[in-house]
Formats: C-alpha cells, sequence, structure tokens
C-alpha cells in the first residue's frame, strides 16, 4: 500500500505515457489497416480517412470501448490473491503496456503482420503468471478469447460472402444492373447504419447511464439506419454516369454508386476499430489509474474515466497525423483491386463483426478480420487474385507474439518491481 | 521505417491484365499475316521482309509478357478460375502468334511461286481466321466483366453466345480452306512441286489461327460451365 500512495502520480504518469505510446502505435499502423480497405478502393482520399478515423475511432471507443477495456483491465487476471500487494498489479500492467508497445515497435521495424491486440493479451497472461501465478489467469477467459480469434475472421468472412452474393444477385446479374443499383443502394445505406446502431445500442450504454429496452434499440437503431439511407440517398444522386467508362468497363458507372457507400462503411470500420482496439491502449492505463485513486483496490470498482477515453482518441489521431497517414498511401497503393461493390462488402463484415466482438467484451484483431472479409470476398470469386501465404504468415505471428509478449512483460515487471522496491 | 501490412500483402497482381495484354500483341502479331500474302503476290520482296520482321518482333514481345505471367503465377494465388485453366489459355493464345511466326518464317525461308487463282479464295480465308482472332480478342475482353459478376449470371450467358459465334466462324473458316485446298489441287501442275507442298502447309497453318482461337473460346466455355 504504501508503495502506491509514494509513487501513486509517478505511476499514473509513466501509464500516460505507456498508453499514449501504445495508442499511437495503434493509429500508425493499425488504424491504417482498419482504413486501407476505403482508402484502396479509392473512396476516400488519405486526408478524408485521417479526418473520418479521428472522428469515429473516438465515438466508437466513448460510446462502445467499454467492454473490451473492462477485459484488459480486469478480465484477464485475478488480483484475488495479491489484494495486500496492489502495487504488484500497478507494476504489472506498466509492464504489458511497455511489452506490447516495444513488441509492435520491433515487428514494425521488421515488417511482421503482429496484431496488437494478440501482444497486448500476450503481455497481460505474461506478467500474470509470473508476478501472482499460473491459476490467477483467468484460463476460461482466455480460451474465449483465444476462440474468437479463430472464429471472428471467419465469421467476417461468412458476412462478406453473403453481402458480395446479395449484391450480384440482386444488381450485379439483374436485368438492368444501373437501376438496380440505384434502387438498392440506399438498402444497404441502411444497413450499414441500422446494424452499426443495434449493435451499440442494443439493451442501452450502461457507462452513459442509457437504459434502453429491447424494442427501443431496434426502433432507434432503424431511425439511425433510415438516417444513413437518406443521406446515401442524396449521395447516390448527385453519382453521374459516365457513358465512355461503362463503355470500357460495363459497370464502371455500377461501381461510382457504389463509393459513397464505402464513406459510410469507412466510418464504421473506424468507430468498430475504436470500440475494440482503443482499449489495447488505455486498458492497462485505467486499470493503474483506478488502483492508484482508490489507494489499491484491486477490484477496481471505479468507473472509467472519459478523459483516459480522450487521450486513447488523441493517441490515435497523433499516430495517424505522424505515421499512419504514410501507411494508409502505401496500403492504398497496394490494394487497388478492391472496387467499391467488393470494399463495401469486405468493410462492412469486417466491421460488423468487431462491433459484435466488442460488444461481447472480445478483443480482436480488427486487421486479421478485415483479411477474413476480403477472403470472404474471394471465396465468391471477386478477386483477381489473393496471397494466400499472407494467411500462413498471420498464423506465424500469431504463435509467435503471445510468448515473445509474455516474455518481455515478465522481464519489464521485474524491473520495475527492482527499481520501486 | 519499413512495414508490412497482411491486408496490402493479400492482394496478388492480377493474372486477367497481363492474359489481356498477351491476347492483344497476339491479335496484332496475326493480324500481319495478309500482308505477307500481298507482298507474295505483289512480288514486292522488301514487304515480305518488314512484315516478316514486324511479325517475328510481335512474337518476341508475346513471349515476354507470357513468360513474365507465368513467373508471377504461384501456386499459392487464390483466384476465382483454376491456375491451370488460366495457363491453358495463355499457351493457346500464345500458339496464335507461333503460328503466325511460322508462316513469316516458312515464306521467307522457301520463295513460294505466286499461284493467281487461289489469291482471292487465300484472302478471303486469311481474314476469316482473322475474324476468329477478333472474335476471340472481344470475348477475352470480357474478363473484367466476368469477375465483377462472378462468373456467373447474365454476363456469362452473354460471353457464352459470343463463344457459339466463335464456333460458327470457325466452322466456316474450314469449309474456306477445304474450298482453297481443292482450288489448289486443280491448280497444282502450274507451280513446282515444293511451292505446291509449301502452300499446302501455309493453308494449314492460316487455318490453325482459327482453330486456336476457338480452343481459346472453348476452353473458357469450360471454365463458365463450372
Amino acid at each position: 500500500m504504501a508503495i502506491i500512495a509514494e509513487h501513486g502520480s509517478t505511476f499514473i504518469i509513466i501509464a500516460v505515457i505507456f498508453g499514449v505510446f501504445m495508442t499511437w502505435g495503434i493509429g500508425a499502423n493499425d488504424v491504417a489497416n482498419a482504413m486501407g480497405t476505403s482508402v484502396g478502393s479509392g473512396a476516400l482520399t488519405v486526408g478524408a480517412a485521417i479526418v473520418v478515423a479521428a472522428v469515429f475511432e473516438f465515438l466508437g471507443a466513448a460510446l462502445a470501448g467499454g467492454q473490451v477495456t473492462k477485459t484488459i483491465r480486469k478480465g484477464i487476471i485475478d488480483p484475488g490473491p495479491i489484494a495486500d500487494q496492489p502495487e504488484i498489479l500497478v507494476f504489472g500492467m506498466l509492464a504489458a503496456l511497455l511489452a506490447a508497445a516495444v513488441w509492435l515497435a520491433i515487428a514494425s521495424i521488421k515488417g511482421w503482420p503482429v496484431s496488437t491486440t494478440h501482444s497486448i493479451v500476450g503481455a497481460i497472461v505474461g506478467f500474470g503468471m509470473v508476478g501472482i501465478g499460473i491459476e490467477a489467469v483467468n484460463w476460461g477467459k482466455i480460451g474465449q478469447i483465444a476462440f474468437s480469434w479463430v472464429l471472428s475472421p471467419a465469421l467476417g468472412g461468412i458476412i462478406a460472402f453473403g453481402l458480395m452474393m446479395s449484391i450480384r444477385a440482386l444488381i450485379l446479374r439483374a436485368e438492368e444492373p444501373l437501376a438496380s443499383a440505384r434502387r438498392w443502394a440506399p438498402a444497404y445505406a441502411f444497413l450499414v447504419g441500422f446494424v452499426m446502431a443495434l449493435v451499440t445500442l442494443f439493451k442501452g450504454l450502461k457507462h452513459l447511464r442509457l437504459d434502453l429496452s429491447i424494442p427501443t434499440s431496434f426502433l432507434l437503431a432503424a431511425l439511425f439506419g433510415l438516417m444513413v439511407a437518406g443521406i446515401g440517398h442524396l449521395l447516390i444522386r448527385r453519382v453521374e454516369i459516365d457513358r465512355a467508362a461503362d463503355r470500357d468497363f460495363h459497370f464502371a458507372s455500377v461501381e461510382k454508386i457504389f463509393a459513397p457507400l464505402m464513406i459510410f462503411t469507412a466510418c464504421a470500420m473506424a468507430f468498430a476499430h475504436g470500440s475494440n482496439d482503443v482499449a489495447n491502449g488505455i486498458g492497462p492505463l485505467a486499470a493503474v489509474l483506478a488502483l492508484v485513486k482508490s489507494g489499491g483496490d484491486v477490484t477496481q470498482s471505479a468507473p472509467l474515466p472519459i478523459w483516459v477515453l480522450i487521450l486513447g482518441g488523441g493517441g490515435i489521431v497523433l499516430g495517424l497525423a505522424t505515421y499512419g497517414y504514410r501507411v494508409m498511401q502505401t496500403i492504398g497503393k497496394k490494394i487497388t483491386a478492391l472496387t467499391p461493390s467488393s470494399g463495401f462488402c469486405a468493410t462492412m463484415a469486417a466491421a460488423t463483426t468487431v462491433v459484435l466482438a466488442s460488444r461481447t467484451g472480445l478483443p480482436v484483431s480488427t486487421t486479421h478480420i478485415a483479411v477474413g472479409a476480403v477472403m470472404g470476398v474471394g471465396l465468391a470469386r471477386g478477386f483477381a487474385a489473393l496471397n494466400l501465404r499472407v494467411i500462413g504468415n498471420i498464423l506465424v505471428s500469431w504463435v509467435v507474439t503471445l510468448p515473445v509478449g509474455g516474455l518481455l512483460a515478465a522481464f519489464f515487471f521485474f524491473t520495475l518491481k527492482g527499481i520501486f522496491t | 521505417m519499413p512495414f508490412t501490412s497482411p491486408l496490402g500483402n493479400l492482394f496478388g497482381p492480377s493474372p486477367f491484365k497481363p492474359l489481356q495484354e498477351h491476347m492483344r500483341v497476339v491479335v496484332r502479331c496475326a493480324e500481319q499475316v495478309p500482308g505477307l500474302f500481298e507482298a507474295i503476290f505483289s512480288g514486292d520482296e522488301a514487304k515480305l521482309q518488314a512484315v516478316k520482321d514486324k511479325i517475328f518482333a510481335l512474337e518476341n514481345e508475346a513471349d515476354e509478357i507470357k513468360n513474365e505471367l507465368r513467373s508471377h503465377l504461384p501456386r499459392t494465388m487464390f483466384m476465382p478460375v483454376d491456375r491451370r485453366d488460366l495457363l491453358e489459355i495463355l499457351d493457346l493464345q500464345d500458339s496464335i502468334a507461333d503460328t503466325a511466326q511460322d508462316i513469316a518464317g516458312m515464306v521467307t525461308l522457301r520463295p513460294v511461286a505466286p499461284l493467281e487463282p487461289i489469291q482471292a479464295p487465300l484472302m478471303a480465308l486469311t481474314e476469316r481466321c482473322l475474324d476468329a482472332c477478333n472474335k476471340m480478342a472481344s470475348i477475352m475482353e470480357e474478363l473484367d466483366e466476368l469477375l465483377e459478376t462472378g462468373f456467373r449470371g447474365r454476363e456469362s450467358e452473354l460471353v457464352l453466345n459470343m463463344i457459339d459465334e466463335l464456333n460458327k466462324i470457325e466452322t466456316d473458316t474450314d469449309h474456306k480452306a477445304i474450298e482453297l485446298m481443292r482450288e489448289l489441287f486443280v491448280h497444282e501442275k502450274e507451280i513446282d512441286p515444293i511451292s505446291l507442298m509449301v502452300w499446302h502447309r501455309l493453308i494449314r497453318w492460316v487455318g490453325d489461327l482459327a482453330n486456336y482461337s476457338e480452343k481459346v473460346g472453348n476452353r473458357l466455355r469450360l471454365l463458365l460451365a463450372r
């Protein structure tokens, strides 16, 4: 107890620095991946993508990020055995943050496809095992999380496949693809707004003390969907038919109608990413904060202060503005094979899967889900060529990241413990 | 700071664009063949050489595209069509350029005696075979649309109809080739036997321009039938 009282503000300052470093890294690399499909399909310029990401990452974190933050903060390890030594948990959370951030920096320099989510989860488990004990790790929860890492890309793929097939049936293979596109596009815009709002609002937003019954949630989500469809309708009406381009490629104008829809899925994706991945940076920070504020209450019953979310959002925007825009440009150039229609399916599927995971409090990898969603469109014969080697690389990074994150966290844990005690 | 994004690396280079590029070069190569026969019948030695050089250059260009595409088609690429079908189509397209090259090589290697009565039917046959090549070209240009619609539905029916038309053109070239052969043997005594043999072979090769075009179409038909 004494250690926390003595070094309380130092711990908070360190936690804020590490937390901002981590969210900077998420903004620099992860967000760029999340927004890549929108930039690559030509729906958004890099500048517009940064603005969309800044606004919706923050909204996602603030409105729907609570559950995952809670999981990272107190769902993975049970601090019961160290109730009389809360400083252990402070060191552990700081070590986990630093370990994840360092591993991500190394991986980025080496060019390995490492997930922020896997890094932080691996790091927290690593600290829990050496700092508290193997039995302190909530293995049931870890099993759930690991299962969600396999299930979520598959789910993203299935949704993307279904969306692609529906667009084919309703629009691309119709008698009059262009007229069908105009007719159905607002419905797809509705779907984006409805699904995102429903998952977010379902049964209310606890941390904002907003209670909603199930029918009210549906009603509000439908209203939000209609609003999005209305905006979509206005944007689509302004799309001009390009007959010259249609002669060269018969679906050029149909694709132009999908371009405005991609703006909505880009917002949805940023929102989804904010709701899930911001927690990787601010979850441990929130834990340290709660421990110091309460003078060492390991149950962390204090609610998450809103400034922590703002800090997380700010770190992400900083990462985007200083480095992420370049990553976005590079990815955008690499995935020009993505047409607005296929990009819509992949992004919508990924965003839906990620918000569902956020809602359940499962920290998932947005990038892996996006890869799964693209594969789903590919299985619907939607892309000229997909490189399956990427999937092998992801599996390897999976297997490597968990133990390395854990070992680094253990190392930093003992270092911090040595410095302060 | 170098980085790789799994999402960025997921998208491989499209094999369809180089396949179409190859097809365009191959068709341009075949389109030079009438020039060879015009030069023979007008006795224009310089033109014959010039056309032959052009055919050889185009065949070379097609080969380069072919090798480039082959080296960028690893087995780990997941494509909407079977990798073997794609390579088969590439080879068939390439045979058209090879055939044009064979024709150009033969007429410059062994000067063939111009036989007036076969000129008109020969030119007609060559033009008809080029019709087949161009039909094949317009079918291959539909690949982007086929990809957009997932190789099914109305677009695939449209392409199947185009392949039917290609089949009709090819049958027509068969009849024209038989007529031409008959005409050749009617006048067999008017030229030296070697020239006769060379003409016979040239007619076969001209017909092959249409045969290979048809095979490209039929391969695509199999691909759509799946």
